[in-house]
């Protein structure tokens, strides 16, 4: 059985139009849009139809929708626990490795 | 199955007001949502939590659950009474709480199976019909895999819905190729290995957010690699030439004389690559080693020195 297991390739850079980030999300696209606006979110192009999200957007879009769901914020609440969540984790990896370096011998 | 005492997992008394219900839920939920905290067991207590909420927060539900009684222990064996439910009517189905997976059979039992829970990236509604939806998970790999790409094996548990709207879980294996370069946090995709489609449709895609582990010598910071480099005290008081690990290999790093411990030395390019931009970089930070005097020689040789150098690294403090 373990030898017909099939090895996939992953798509690494892909870009994802409004519609289709949407789906991805389970969102509609007025969520993406407010996601949008609030910053949440940096697409390519300059109007809706052309935007083209990345890897990194869909991230955040996903995590700022689980947001609003599950803690009753607003958009522009959850861009903010966004950004501020982004900031720690940098810090924490930081913080990690100064302390590993330090105390490992 | 096990009883749940959902107003212990709330932390409110039996007797809370619904306001007290609420305050409670929302407290909690921002301290274990899965998006903010890092505790390993943070998705657990948030679903438990959710599911707490589900029935507290709706007096049908509440009241309902109270009239089990209070003589149940969390975690004991239980089975509903024979004239369960009698009387109560519960609206509609689960509601749109946390929780990304059914909710426990403890629940199940008592309010029934609801029709599934409206999670971004798990919504079961495809909003273009025929399409399957496309799934989400995560996958860890080790940083040499990151660095020089891999085939991972890969165990995906499947939640499944059958006609009944029962939701039960298969394993999944796969292998996925993953490239070099690909670092923390990004996203591959594995077009049409997500949900399979609807009448025909074509299936969804599969997400796969990557993790690197962490590694026993080597410490990650975005794309830039880190090393805690030993150094003898003559290579840091004379320089020297020294062999450094880097994860494509062994290089030679050039300490200038007088090096100092702590002191971070650069090697360009040799962090971790990033596609569609230039790699990251190593930093070898110097810890300066003493040898231990351990025999008569070198304990000589350190009382030499102790005679001859006029070194004092306090002299800052006045000491």
């Amino acid at each position: 059985m373990g030898g017909l297991q099939q090895s996939y390739q992953p798509d690494v850079e892909y870009s994802l139009t409004l519609a289709e980030i949407s789906r991805c999300c389970g969102a509609t696209t007025e969520q993406i849009l407010v996601l949008t606006t609030e910053g949440i979110l940096s697409p390519r192009g300059v109007n809706p139809r052309d935007w083209r999200f990345g890897s990194a957007d869909l991230g955040r879009a996903l995590s700022a929708l689980r947001l609003e769901r599950d803690l009753g914020v607003n958009a522009a609440g959850a861009a903010l626990a966004i950004e501020l969540l982004d900031e720690m984790q940098q810090l924490r990896d930081r913080v990690r490795r100064l302390e590993t370096m330090l105390y490992e011998r | 199955m096990d009883y749940k005492d959902y107003y212990s997992v709330m932390g409110v008394a039996r007797d809370a007001t619904q306001d007290e219900i609420k305050r409670a839920y929302r407290k909690l939920a921002r301290k274990f949502h899965p998006d903010v905290s890092k505790a390993a067991d943070a998705e657990r207590r948030f679903k438990e939590l959710g599911e707490a909420y589900e029935v507290l927060k709706d007096p049908e539900k509440r009241a309902a659950y109270d009239q089990l009684g209070r003589n149940w222990q969390a975690g004991q064996d239980f089975r509903p009474p024979p004239d369960w439910g009698a009387g109560f009517e519960f609206t509609g189905g689960v509601g749109d709480t946390a929780g990304a997976a059914g909710f426990s059979d403890f629940f199940e039992s008592l309010f029934g199976r609801g029709a599934g829970f409206q999670s971004p990236g798990f919504s079961r509604a495809a909003q273009s019909p025929g399409r399957g939806e496309d799934h989400h998970s995560r996958i860890d790999i080790s940083l040499e895999d990151a660095f020089n790409g891999a085939t991972i094996s890969l165990q995906l548990r499947v939640p499944e819905y059958d006609l009944q709207g029962h939701l039960s879980e298969h394993l999944r294996k796969l292998q996925v190729k993953v490239p070099r370069g690909v670092t923390s946090g990004k996203r591959i995709r594995l077009t049409g290995q997500g949900g399979a489609g609807y009448k025909g449709g074509p299936a969804g895609d599969l997400y796969l957010e990557v993790w690197l582990r962490p590694h026993a010598l080597y410490k990650v910071e975005g794309k830039n690699v880190f090393i805690n480099l030993p150094i003898t005290p003559w290579e840091a008081a004379l320089g020297g030439k020294v062999k450094v690990p880097t994860l494509g290999g062994k290089v030679d790093l050039n300490i200038g004389a007088g090096a100092r411990s702590g002191q971070k030395l650069r090697l360009k390019g040799r962090g971790l690559p990033v596609a569609g931009e230039p790699p990251g970089d190593q930093f070898a930070v110097l810890q300066i080693m003493a040898p231990p005097a351990d025999n008569a020689e070198k304990r000589a040789l350190y009382e030499k020195m102790a005679h001859e150098m006029s070194f004092n690294p306090r002299a800052q403090m006045g000491g």
